[in-house]
């Protein structure tokens, strides 16, 4: 369903009519245009965007945190196309309870580490990730610190004298 | 505690398309040998740690572990206020400064929607940021000179930087972590005499960059380690995430500054250099010729720098002048808010791409309407450029490895933040 104030732009609009219902809200407030995507077709949304729409290159994947909302995760897709120059923003909403997405390394090489890094950072799982380990923290890190109930100190050690 | 397991009893290593870094493996009677690169190593540019399979001099696979310099900038960002995240920005790529500055200064005047940057302001910015640009591609070409064995380009080099590290510390006492550029303009008034200073340097830079020329390009042994070392194809790169210097140098011209300006760049008159070998030869010769046309920007700036005022009139974000805040009420209230409370952004989200001197660096901010940011995403250049490690590496030897890091031009700050 594209918003009204998405209409007139082109590569949403064609997205729509390709991909009906995978657009469920958008905004394009300081002139970036943001869709919200349906998580179960974000896979297809992005080939489209490549193949057809030439959003060739993928900016960086990340995700927000809005604790206590549910669902709880936002996953942010950046997307830029040089031949168009212009960006578009991709949202999906995970919730906690089961906090897995497609992962898109199929579609962009790039988005191998950046998926790694939500991984690692907020704990969403990524399916047919062709090696999700933590990237950042070391492997036998527990807890995922970018996550709103994670202290921001860290949990492993302290200086206090408690 | 980091617990590296190589196990040598089985053979998984070329079958499988991806293996973790624990798990590359050889047998012991096989010629191949696992090799650790870092973290601790001069020509890594920082602590990261490749494991490398090797055949004799060739490196058969080539699997990057990042994640030493990790300090958690982006948590810290959200518990800090909006005006105490300059100075942590400062720090996610030490070599670029300014840029970090730059670009969370835009996003955050982004998502603040109503606030207008005076001339003067963005002309100093704009010349600021390319003295960094100079700065940081004076230390590339330093170290990569000097990983490849030409040690006297490294002390010509850090003799000029020494010169724009001076100009740092003249405008704002320090050489290196400046937090120059701040939410609204700049951080304090640019001092009396800072023309005399930047015009004396930037009349003499041209000539040191012919000095460098004359050092290395027609160098036979610079040539030979060079030409022809570190191919990729230009599809490959863009999509494994590369961006910069490494784009411009396989024939593509792309550069932030052109395609998508900010901060007043659409008024200044330069060139993007572009190459078509893409080779490490190729790259440095973009980014020596990216340096002469940041001392044009430069000299454009110095020639042509607006009259007018430094920060934007804002009194609720950004800081009264100090003597104001001595002697008048308002000025002292603004100024104890901002420090203490901070300012409050509009809830919202906003992206700003810079161009870095490794490519681009784009701050993704989410704002809840309080005085703390929400969430600070650094899309950082040597995040993108690293992902490319293995099909540069692979195949190649050992030797080149060391040229081509060095013209990937990455900073592991930027990269683990």
């Amino acid at each position: 369903m594209l918003p009204d104030v998405l209409k007139d732009h082109a590569v949403a609009a064609a997205l729509e009519a390709a991909l009906p219902d995978a657009i469920t809200a958008g905004h394009a407030e300081r002139n970036e245009p943001t869709l919200w995507i349906e998580p179960a077709r974000i896979l297809e949304v992005c080939r489209y965007l490549k193949d057809q729409e030439k959003f060739v290159r993928l900016s960086g994947i990340t995700a927000v945190d809005w604790l206590p909302a549910d669902p709880r995760f936002e996953v942010v897709y950046l997307l830029h196309s040089l031949a168009r120059n212009q960006r578009l923003r991709l949202k999906c909403w995970i919730a906690e309870a089961e906090p897995e997405i497609d992962s898109v390394t199929g579609v962009w090489r790039t988005a191998d580490w950046y998926e790694r890094e939500v991984f690692d950072m907020f704990g969403v799982r990524f399916r047919n990730h062709p090696d999700l380990t933590r990237i950042l923290m070391p492997s036998d890190w527990e807890g995922h610190p970018l996550r709103k109930d994670y202290p921001v100190h860290g949990h492993k050690y302290s200086y206090q004298d408690e | 505690m980091r617990e590296s397991t190589l196990h040598t009893d089985s053979i998984t290593a070329s079958d499988a398309t991806h293996e973790t870094v624990d798990q590359i493996s050889a047998p012991s009677t096989s010629k191949r040998m696992i090799l650790n690169m870092g973290p601790q190593h001069p020509s890594t540019h920082g602590v990261l740690r490749i494991v490398l399979e090797l055949d004799g001099e060739t490196i058969l696979k080539a699997v990057p572990d990042i994640g030493f310099l990790h300090t958690g900038i982006e948590k810290e960002c959200e518990v800090k206020t909006w005006q105490q995240v300059v100075t942590l920005t400062d720090r996610v790529d030490y070599l670029s400064n300014l840029s970090n500055n730059l670009v969370y200064a835009l996003s955050v005047e982004k998502l603040i929607g109503d606030i207008e940057i005076p001339a003067k302001a963005q002309w100093m910015r704009v010349m600021l940021v390319e003295f960094q640009r100079l700065n940081s591609h004076l230390v590339w070409l330093g170290t990569h000179a000097l990983d490849i064995g030409a040690m006297t380009v490294f002390f010509y080099c850090f003799r000029e930087r020494e010169d724009i590290l001076r100009i740092f510390e003249m405008f704002s006492g320090q050489r290196m972590m400046t937090s120059y550029i701040r939410i609204g303009g700049l951080a304090l008034e640019p001092p009396r005499g800072w023309q005399q200073a930047v015009g004396k340097f930037i009349s003499a830079f041209p000539s040191k960059v012919d000095e460098y020329e004359n050092l290395l390009n027609s160098n036979p042994i610079w040539k030979i380690r060079t030409q022809g070392v570190g191919f990729v194809p230009l599809e490959d790169l863009l999509d494994l995430g590369v961006t910069g210097p490494m784009i411009r140098a396989a024939g593509m011209k792309w550069d932030v500054r052109k395609d998508e300006p900010y901060s007043s760049y659409d008024q200044f008159d330069f060139e993007i250099p572009v190459h078509k070998e893409n080779d490490v030869f190729a790259r440095y010769r973009v980014r020596l010729e990216e340096m002469r046309q940041s001392a044009r920007i430069i000299k454009q700036a110095l020639e042509g720098m607006p009259e007018g005022a430094w920060q934007a009139s804002a009194p609720k974000i950004v800081l009264p002048e100090r003597e104001k805040m001595k002697t008048q009420m308002e000025a002292l209230i603004y100024h104890f808010k901002i420090v203490t409370e901070g300012f409050r952004v509009p809830a919202g989200e906003a992206y700003q791409a810079v161009e870095s001197p490794r490519g681009e660096i784009a701050y993704y901010i989410v704002s809840n309407g309080t005085s703390k940011p929400y969430r600070v995403f650094m899309r950082t250049p040597s995040f993108g450029n690293l992902q490319a490690l293995a099909p540069l590496l692979e195949g190649r030897l050992l030797a080149d490895s060391i040229a081509s890091l060095g013209s990937m031009d990455f900073v592991l700050g930027d990269v683990d933040r």
